[in-house]
């Protein structure tokens, strides 16, 4: 179970996160959605350790996230970044087995390719792919390739940064429906943050709203239409109007 | 304007100044630092070593081949003025191993290597690279930065070497086909005149300033702000900072070498 109370985070003058109270059950997916810059990508940063947030506490499974074994901790976890993210300088095939091929446990590099391959088959890639460079791919294979990575090593918790975003709607689709039978059938804990609401539909268990540094509300994807709070109605709903302000 | 406010003028640069230093110096610190500790990225410091090392042959050639040239005709013409034209061919091997050779290499691998470890660190930051490099386990600093400061460390010294080679001959080339110099009498001149020390100053210089280089474009590339317009600015602070910094430790080490 992952569990944040009271989690600030500040750049400067400009004040992301206020106060973040939120718990993920494990084997649960937690979609998380808000606004574009309302703090989303640096709550999971957070999380992960890529930022420090100035008060409040993380904890993965009771333990402080900021203590103890950091490389045993980040084994545990496996992201898929908003642009993909994948090493230019590497074939698809070495980036898939990129934790594969490092560490006390690292596979030989044969054994590591097959994996790879398997994992490119399993996000629906060929394996002629492999071979490739990132910069040969287009965007939605870019994204199933961070996908394989993320999944490669195969994770306890996976966080996916805008999935969708960019990607035509069959191909959002496809990307939907990876990520759920992964995390269905790998039994693992995910997050994910998004704006697009096929994918909230598609990927949730649990839904969280994060706006103006704190979570507004958060509960079960099937009660997210009943919720009465304005500021949700106007997100899913992409009105206009209503508390959220926007900039014309 | 008040005492007060001059001292803040001038007290404000100094310090940012001086936190600049200390950053850059923690940095080299937490690089260095994780030279003896496993694992070890041999493929990278390979790949390091044949991108700085390799590939900076040509230009480092040409600019010794044509600085040797231009210092043999420079040297003829102002030795002339007292009838010293004979020691064009030991002031051109003393000035490309001592001086040129170091300062004018490590010039041209700042423009050459320093902006391409810049802009490419720079860009792995801004498209998160970096930090898919920390969810994978892997510390940036010891996969990205230590094989690029090592291999420029340890080539620098090799294409310094190289280039002193080429710049000599330049002389000679220049010597022997436009100031009538006897090509035996040239090269006996050359050998009898250069002393170890000359050669060897320069190669440790040489390692200095590959130091220096690897070390701004990392740094510069690591703390890179967003997008295009951050990692152009990373990739000019890099040259300009390695630039700079090979000019001062050529004078620092130019004192301790041959002042005492």
């Amino acid at each position: 179970m992952i569990s944040l109370s009271n989690v600030t985070k500040t750049f400067g003058s400009n004040q992301v996160l206020l106060g973040v109270d939120l718990t993920i059950a494990s084997g649960t997916s937690m979609v998380i959605i808000g606004g574009s810059g309302s703090g989303k990508s640096v709550l999971l940063k957070c999380i992960l350790g890529l930022e420090r947030p100035n008060a409040g506490s993380i904890t993965l499974d009771g333990q402080d996230v900021t203590k103890g074994d950091r490389d045993a901790f980040l084994a545990r976890f496996g992201m898929l970044f908003q642009g993909g993210a994948l090493f230019d300088s590497l074939r698809v095939w070495e980036n898939v087995a990129f934790r594969l091929m490092r560490g006390a446990a690292a596979l030989p590099k044969p054994l590591a390719r097959e994996v790879a391959i398997e994992k490119l088959r399993r996000v629906g890639l060929k394996p002629d792919t492999a071979d490739l460079f990132p910069a040969e791919l287009s965007g939605g294979m870019q994204k199933r390739v961070g996908l394989a990575r993320a999944i490669a090593a195969k994770p306890e918790i996976i966080f996916f940064d805008e999935p969708t975003t960019g990607l035509d709607p069959i191909m959002a689709g496809v990307i939907n429906d990876l990520i759920r039978e992964i995390v269905v059938e790998m039994g693992a804990t995910a997050i994910t943050i998004t704006h697009d609401m096929s994918s909230v539909r598609a990927i949730a268990d649990n839904v969280a709203m994060l706006h103006g540094g704190v979570i507004r509300w958060t509960g079960p994807v099937s009660e997210m239409d009943a919720t009465p709070d304005p500021y949700v109605q106007q997100f899913i709903h992409g009105r206009a109007e209503g508390p959220i302000e926007s900039v014309r | 304007m008040t005492p007060t406010v001059a001292l803040a003028a001038l007290g404000r640069p100094v310090l940012a100044g001086l936190a600049a230093v200390g950053r850059v110096a923690l940095f080299a610190g937490a690089i260095l630092g994780h030279i003896l500790r496993p694992p070890f990225y041999l493929r990278e410091l390979g790949h390091s070593l044949l991108q700085i090392g390799w590939f900076s042959l040509p230009v480092v050639g040409l600019t010794a081949i044509f600085t040797g040239g231009a210092l043999a005709l420079q040297i003829y013409a102002g030795g002339s003025r007292f009838n010293a034209e004979a020691v064009v061919p030991s002031i051109v091997a003393i000035g490309m191993t001592r001086e040129l050779g170091p300062v004018l290499g490590g010039l041209m691998v700042a423009a050459r290597v320093a902006s391409s470890i810049a802009a490419e660190i720079g860009t792995m930051k801004v498209t998160e690279q970096i930090d898919a490099l920390v969810t994978l386990s892997t510390n940036p600093l010891k996969y990205l930065a230590l094989p690029r400061v090592l291999a420029a460390t340890l080539a620098m010294p090799v294409l310094v070497g190289v280039g002193d080679a080429i710049g000599i001959m330049g002389g000679w080339l220049v010597g022997i086909t436009r100031l009538d110099f006897n090509s035996a009498t040239y090269l006996k001149n050359t050998l009898d005149f250069l002393e170890t020390w000359d050669v060897g100053s320069g190669l440790v210089k040489g390692a200095v300033f590959g130091f220096i280089v690897a070390l701004m474009g990392c740094y510069h590339g690591m703390n890179s702000a967003r997008g295009a317009q951050g990692v152009g600015r990373a990739t000019k602070s890099a040259v300009v900072s390695a630039s700079v910094l090979i000019l001062a430790a050529n004078y620092i080490l130019t004192e301790l070498f041959f002042t005492s």
